[in-house]
């Protein structure tokens, strides 16, 4: 009875894992919607944000919100176009010494896993060492890969390959909250 | 292959008491192409227990044929056990050249006891037997153990019918690393998780396997032994921690650690302990292989411009370039006999299976597809499984070293990727 076990084991599994979708109209009464229908965005009075880290890293008007580089194929040198950029978070971190910031690389699909992973490594190093040499600790900061394991754009043409061909900066700030 | 002589049938081997809930993460096998000089055997029907007679004798003959190196010749339904007496002239005359017959009994503990004895027609002599004791649930591997048998008998070589391979299956929004018999059966899950799992290797004793996980959200190498499901942190260092590969003496790891900037080789001992650095590189290193004899590690490099593949000294020392045609060449995996080396070739934007014969340093594209990856030798070093694409979903395909046998291996919903096939049954 030992081998049936693991199918069954299995099947629960993955009972576990599935999601039953919600009906999307209820014919009968209207139903409140308490996740989205409240009409009241949180604001905290210390200016920060769900995340718990300040308004001006997470704002969309703020330059410091855009947190992705992007780079070209099988690249790993950070393009002019992102040197700004680039210069806005190492002045914000410089003023910051307790944020924190973990350097994601990714790249496209295409080639071998590991080797990507390699190549999003460096994609992360090569922005770490712009933050550095424009005044931030390296103890700061860590920079790791995700190689092609977390696609953005999980698509397989070139605007796909593009779009995850990157590098993201997350923040964590001196109190432990953020995004990593 | 030439399209003419392509044999192209499918074999699902889904049992009926699989439910649909579980199906989707079993693997099943389809088989094209066989190879030039098929042995021509028959597979008796083995007196005894029916079904269990049944199971055995199915596996037997489906290994068989799945390797392409056999061609069976119909029993005609005809039973016998290992003592009969045979008929050489008969089956010599049906077109048999072997010929196996065996008996389901009892064990004096009570549970199954297959015995069987093989014979060559041609030559009107026994070839040896020998009997399996198993349990009911066990009857299939009793089945391996007698097709192995028979293949090393006819063929000269051991056969991996016994063998278990691993891989990862992603479905709905999770990771499964899978451990299946050789033949996509009996699959089970070894870990599940939300994040990515990459690079599963065997240790050379088949009880535990190495693997990247991404759990801690970002690339953490562990060990995890198979039977009690522990498993323990090997590299965990700042930055990305992953490619493991082991030692031929098990005790050790290559891996690589991008602490100290780029990704370089390292060697850590198996418990994590005793971390030394192989490489000293200003580009990246990456995908370490022992060479069979743990002399040497082969590994990827973009040292000269473009990833190619190189050796280096198992400590370290002097490193010298082995790819030199094209301008993407990774995931170098040397044969068991240390002859041929497997790899991953970008030819025309396509990526695809190579092997480079070591001493003359030709090279052979295996595959006609195009998204080819993590290559992984049999360990009779016969065939390679890797990863590919059909129809935009990852299937496994596994390809003789001489491109003329092709499996493959697909999960009906899900991708399957980074295969790696085990060592021999111990």
């Amino acid at each position: 009875m030992k081998k049936l076990l693991i199918p069954a084991l299995l099947s629960a599994i993955l009972a576990a894992c599935s999601t039953t979708p919600l009906p999307e109209d209820n014919k009968g009464a209207p139903v409140e919607s308490r996740s989205t229908g409240t009409g009241v965005a949180p604001v905290t009075a210390d200016g920060l944000d769900a995340s718990g880290l300040p308004r001006e890293l997470t704002d969309p008007k703020s330059k410091l919100s855009q947190r992705s580089i992007y780079f070209d194929l099988d690249k790993y040198e950070v393009k002019d176009e992102y040197k700004d950029l680039v210069a806005a978070h190492a002045k914000y971190l410089v003023a910051n010494r307790g944020f924190k910031v973990l350097l994601q690389g990714n790249t496209d699909e295409r080639g071998s896993r590991e080797y990507n992973l390699s190549l999003g490594q460096k994609r992360a190093e090569a922005v770490k060492r712009s933050l550095v040499l424009l005044g931030v600790k390296e103890d700061q900061i860590e920079s790791v890969s995700l190689g092609e394991e977390k696609p953005k754009n999980p698509g397989h043409d070139e605007a796909a390959w593009s779009e995850n061909r990157r590098a993201d900066i997350l923040y964590k700030a001196a109190d432990g909250r953020g995004e990593f | 292959m030439n399209e003419m002589s392509r044999i192209s049938r499918r074999i699902f081997l889904l049992l009926s008491l699989l439910t649909a809930g579980f199906a989707y993460a079993q693997l099943s096998v389809e088989i094209t192409g066989a190879g030039a000089n098929r042995i021509p055997v028959t597979i008796a029907d083995f007196p005894g227990d029916p079904t269990a007679s049944r199971v055995i004798t199915s596996t037997v003959r489906a290994d068989l044929e799945r390797s392409g190196l056999f061609k069976l010749v119909d029993n005609d339904g005809l039973a016998f056990d290992e003592n009969a007496a045979i008929n050489y002239a008969d089956w010599k005359g049906r077109g048999a050249d072997a010929l196996a017959a065996g008996s389901i009994g009892r064990s004096a503990d009570g549970r199954m006891e297959a015995r069987f004895r093989l014979y060559d027609t041609q030559k009107a002599v026994s070839l040896g037997g020998a009997a399996y004791v198993t349990s009911n649930t066990q009857l299939r591997a009793a089945g391996h153990r007698i097709a192995d048998f028979i293949y090393e008998k006819l063929t000269g070589e051991k056969g991996v019918f016994s063998t278990r391979i691993a891989y990862v299956v992603k479905a709905r929004g999770h990771f499964l690393l899978q451990i299946a018999d050789s033949d996509g059966q009996n699959a089970a899950t070894a870990l599940t998780s939300t994040e990515p799992i990459i690079s599963p290797v065997w240790s050379p004793d088949g009880g535990r396997l190495a693997y990247v996980s991404f759990e801690k959200k970002k690339p953490v190498v562990y060990v995890h032994s198979l039977a009690s499901g522990q498993r323990h942190i090997v590299a965990n260092f700042k930055g990305s921690n992953s490619a493991p590969g082991w030692s031929p003496d098990g005790r050790k790891l290559a891996v690589v650690l991008s602490k100290d900037g780029f990704s370089q080789l390292y060697s850590v001992n198996a418990d994590g302990s005793g971390l030394q650095r192989i490489t000293q590189s200003s580009g990246i290193d990456t995908e370490p292989r022992y060479s069979a004899d743990g002399g040497t590690i082969y590994f990827t490099s973009d040292r000269g411009g473009s990833p190619q593949i190189y050796q280096i000294g198992a400590n370290g020392g002097e490193v010298k370039r082995v790819t030199f045609e094209g301008s993407y060449n990774v995931s170098p995996r040397p044969s068991p006999d240390g002859k041929n080396l497997a790899f991953i070739s970008r030819r025309e934007g396509r990526f695809q299976l190579a092997v480079m014969d070591l001493a003359s340093r030709q090279v052979q594209i295996l595959s006609d597809s195009n998204k080819d990856e993590s290559p992984s030798f049999a360990p009779n070093g016969r065939m390679i499984l890797i990863a590919t694409e059909v129809g935009g979903r990852g299937v496994l395909s596994a390809v003789s070293s001489d491109g003329r046998i092709k499996q493959r291996l697909s999960v009906a919903a899900g991708d399957v990727r980074e295969p790696a096939w085990g060592p021999f049954y111990q």
